[in-house]
């Protein structure tokens, strides 16, 4: 049933019970994939206003564009690597008998890892161009942009981990199967941010 | 295969049970010990702002009487006073207190969804407080820049609190922002995940989808807080310059250069305004089932009453320059903006009539919890026509930042959702502690506070048309305001204090009553929603005992024809429910039906 038709029944009309297995209008999904997409939702807004604020804040004069480093074309193959790993460990969680799940789940984290790792080299490399926070709201931007998205990497590596520790110490993949599918649910999402942010960093 | 409501689910397995009293009252799971956990904490707050604007007012009724009220103590107060009641004491009241203990009870749940987020958010919410709080004793005090933060000002070397006091406030929110999304996550995954079994979204009261539509609003509006907050914290510990434009301080330039002031604005409104509905739906809703249960009568139009929730959320984000007319904005935008606002109080306005008509012909039952829920009525609609007069460009431009704001904005999100925190306190008092409470003193303190609102808020919307302005630490001589309204802000004073010495009536009795108030019987004011259903007065852990209910109808069968009493709980079942007694039914007093 729609929302608009859910929105339409006069409930003093009907009477007995209505609904079978779950509640009339509830998600078919496990309560954390519904709040993992709240989530996601929460974390485009924050995106969207720091890119719209960039844009806004572009147009004033003392706005000096930055020529992002070659190095995040690498970065952003990392993290497409990560992601690609975390579909292989769903894939693998799915099947009957899993086979390489811990090294393709583990192999995602170690690839984020290895993302982030990669740009705060960019960081380093800025700085040491001259490039710093306080030069050019252009440079600010940056960091702050890139910060906090491996910050919100950081915040999924968080719950990997723990879920990895669970595969390590003999966890049966479908202990951890929703795990993992929330964990490679999140990293595409960030992997779609990371684009959008690139795109909007390398073409203005 | 047996039927297992979702609820229920994996649940009995991953109900956090205490083992000794620490995780019982302090590490709590339960959703209800988490709440009022919230709802102390949110007080506590509450109290703080309370008196912060008995001392502003104190400057500006008998002006410079109290030693240690100096202009720089002055703007703390005023700022503290706004960003704590705003946002610490009504939105964590609403959505933390309520929110907590109405929706698992509500929705036939045990608790909410994820228990153990719960209990982090209610504690992610105490440091937040306890940031804001250590701004008071940290070198220079609080931030004074207005409870609205506004660039450049709050950095500035003449603002109070402009180094650590501002830093304590952003980080404060931050926390702040944290801790609800935590609390908000539980609150909209519960509604749409554990309902328990034939719970309809549209058999819900009210109350759940008012708070309901509230937290998906602060889901999506506090990042823009969030937001503005990391810049503005970029900008005063770092140096940057996304707000900060280049300003001449005491004839020395500072470092900040070409920031924008407004983006800073439009991102604080973007947030604003919606909170000002993360306050007001909750309130909405709270208010809408106290009134249907003490007037006997089925809400009026149950579906237009969602609707208009639903949609006054969604115009919500797109009116927020309203409070920006000011600052130079483009006249088409600002026509936009106008017209939005004028389009909100339409939603708005059908749910005035729909209490209203609520009331009519119903079977009122004056108490307490009513006196305050009507009293809302007479407040909201006060505050709400002033929002249209501010809501028009060419009204607006004259009165801004003047009393009449100040006026309007207390009536509409200050008395209005405070009221109805009282109404609802005192009604669902007996849920919470057992005992029931002085009725006497509760409806003394229902004139007192009612009056006593009027005596403070009513003359401000005079001296707000006298041009009087908002912020000034002492009115001084001008050619445009008369002494007299010097004398009418003596009055207003005298009002407050009063007002404000009149809620420890309140706190006396919520707390004699605890121990000392009549027993409570089971369901007292013979309510159909489901909270007063549970087999323990008050509830314990697991709300349920052994089974979760299950519904059959909505939550308003109030004076339905024919039945034996004049309510029909929820989790009655259709052959139990009475047969109309044909004989004796007037069908032209038939208030069972509530078609829109």
């Amino acid at each position: 049933m729609s929302v608009f038709k859910h929105l339409a029944v006069k409930p003093w009309e009907r009477k007995g019970i209505i609904g079978g297995l779950k509640p009339e209008g509830a998600f078919d999904s496990p309560a954390e994939r519904v709040a993992l997409s709240f989530f996601l939702v929460i974390a485009s807004v924050v995106f969207s206003l720091f890119t719209v604020s960039y844009f806004i804040r572009m147009e004033l004069p003392d706005w000096q564009p930055l020529s992002e480093p070659a190095q995040l074309w690498f970065n952003t193959g990392l993290l497409v690597l990560s992601s690609v790993f975390f579909q292989w460990a769903r894939s693998a969680s799915n099947s009957e008998q899993p086979k390489n799940l811990i090294t393709a789940f583990i192999g995602g984290g170690v690839f984020a890892i290895l993302f982030i790792a990669g740009q705060l080299m960019t960081w380093e490399s800025l700085q040491a161009g001259g490039y710093y926070l306080t030069s050019n709201p252009a440079n600010a931007f940056y960091y702050l942009m890139t910060g906090l998205h491996a910050v919100h990497l950081l915040g999924g590596l968080w719950v990997w981990s723990k879920s990895s520790l669970r595969l390590l110490s003999g966890a049966e993949a479908k202990e951890v199967r929703l795990s993992i599918e929330l964990c490679t649910v999140y990293w595409h999402f960030l992997l779609v941010v990371w684009l959008v942010l690139f795109a909007v960093l390398a073409n203005t | 295969m047996a039927y297992v409501p979702l609820a229920d689910q994996d649940k009995e397995m991953e109900m956090h049970h205490p083992h000794n009293w620490v995780e019982e009252y302090v590490f709590s799971q339960d959703h209800k010990v988490i709440a009022i956990q919230y709802g102390s904490i949110a007080v506590f707050t509450g109290i703080v702002g309370l008196t912060l604007s008995v001392l502003f007012r104190l400057q500006l009724g008998f002006p410079e009487s109290v030693d240690f009220i100096d202009p720089n103590f002055y703007y703390q107060a005023v700022t503290m006073h706004g960003m704590i009641m705003v946002v610490y004491f009504l939105t964590a009241l609403f959505l933390g207190g309520f929110g907590n203990y109405m929706i698992p009870l509500m929705c036939g749940a045990r608790d909410m969804v994820f228990p153990f987020m719960n209990m982090l958010s209610v504690w992610t919410f105490l440091i937040s407080v306890i940031i804001l709080m250590a701004s008071f004793f940290v070198g220079g005090g609080p931030t004074g820049a207005g409870w609205t933060l506004y660039p450049p000002q709050t950095a500035m070397e003449g603002t109070p609190g402009h180094d650590m006091g501002i830093v304590l406030m952003l980080i404060s929110l931050a926390v702040f922002i944290i801790a609800t999304t935590m609390g908000g996550l539980n609150y909209a995954v519960t509604v749409l995940q554990y309902r328990c079994r034939g719970l309809t979204m549209m058999r819900l009261p009210l109350t759940v989808w008012g708070i309901f539509v509230a937290t998906v609003l602060a889901l999506f509006a506090f990042p823009a807080l969030l937001v503005a907050a990391i810049m503005m914290l970029f900008d005063t510990l770092l140096g940057t310059s996304f707000f900060m434009p280049a300003v001449i301080e005491a004839g020395q330039p500072l470092d900040h250069n070409g920031g924008s002031p407004l983006l800073f604005q439009h991102l604080f409104w973007f947030f604003g305004h919606p909170e000002v509905y993360i306050v007001a739906l909750p309130a909405f809703g709270l208010v809408s089932d106290v009134l249907s249960t003490h007037a006997r009568k089925n809400i009026f139009g149950y579906r237009m009453m969602v609707w208009a929730i639903v949609a006054i959320g969604g115009l919500s984000f797109i009116v927020w320059a309203h409070h920006m007319y000011v600052s130079g904005m483009h006249p088409y935008f600002g026509f936009f903006f106008a017209t939005t606002t004028l389009i909100i109080a339409v939603p708005t306005a059908m749910k005035v009539y729909n209490w209203v008509l609520t009331l009519w012909e119903g079977d009122i039952r004056l108490n307490a919890p009513m006196y305050f829920a009507i009293g809302f009525i007479f407040t909201f609609i006060h505050g709400g026509l002033t929002g249209l007069f501010l809501g028009n460009v060419v009204i607006d431009l004259p009165l801004s930042d003047t009393y009449f704001v100040i006026a309007h904005f207390h009536m509409v999100m200050g008395v209005s959702p405070i009221l109805v925190l009282f109404a609802a306190i005192y009604h669902w008092y007996p849920l919470m502690s057992g005992r029931m409470f002085n009725e006497k003193i509760a409806k003394l303190h229902f004139w007192l506070t009612f009056l006593g609102a009027y005596a403070i808020y009513l003359p401000m919307h005079y001296l707000g048309f006298l041009g009087v302005p908002r912020r000034y630490y002492v009115l001084g001589e001008t050619d445009f305001i008369p002494m007299s309204a010097q004398d009418l802000n003596a009055a207003i004073t005298i009002a407050a204090i009063f007002v404000a010495v009149a809620q420890l009536l309140f706190f006396w009795n919520i707390i004699w009553s605890l121990k000392h108030g009549k027993k409570a019987e089971k369901n007292p004011w013979g309510s159909a929603s489901l909270e007063w259903q549970t087999p323990d007065l008050p509830p314990k852990h697991g709300n349920w005992g052994e089974d979760l209910p299950t519904v059959y109808r909505w939550a308003y069968d109030y004076s339905v024809p024919g039945a034996h009493e004049d309510f029909i709980p929820q989790n009655t079942p259709e052959s139990v429910e009475p047969t109309v007694d044909t004989e004796h039914f007037d069908p032209d007093h038939d208030q069972s039906k509530a078609d829109i």
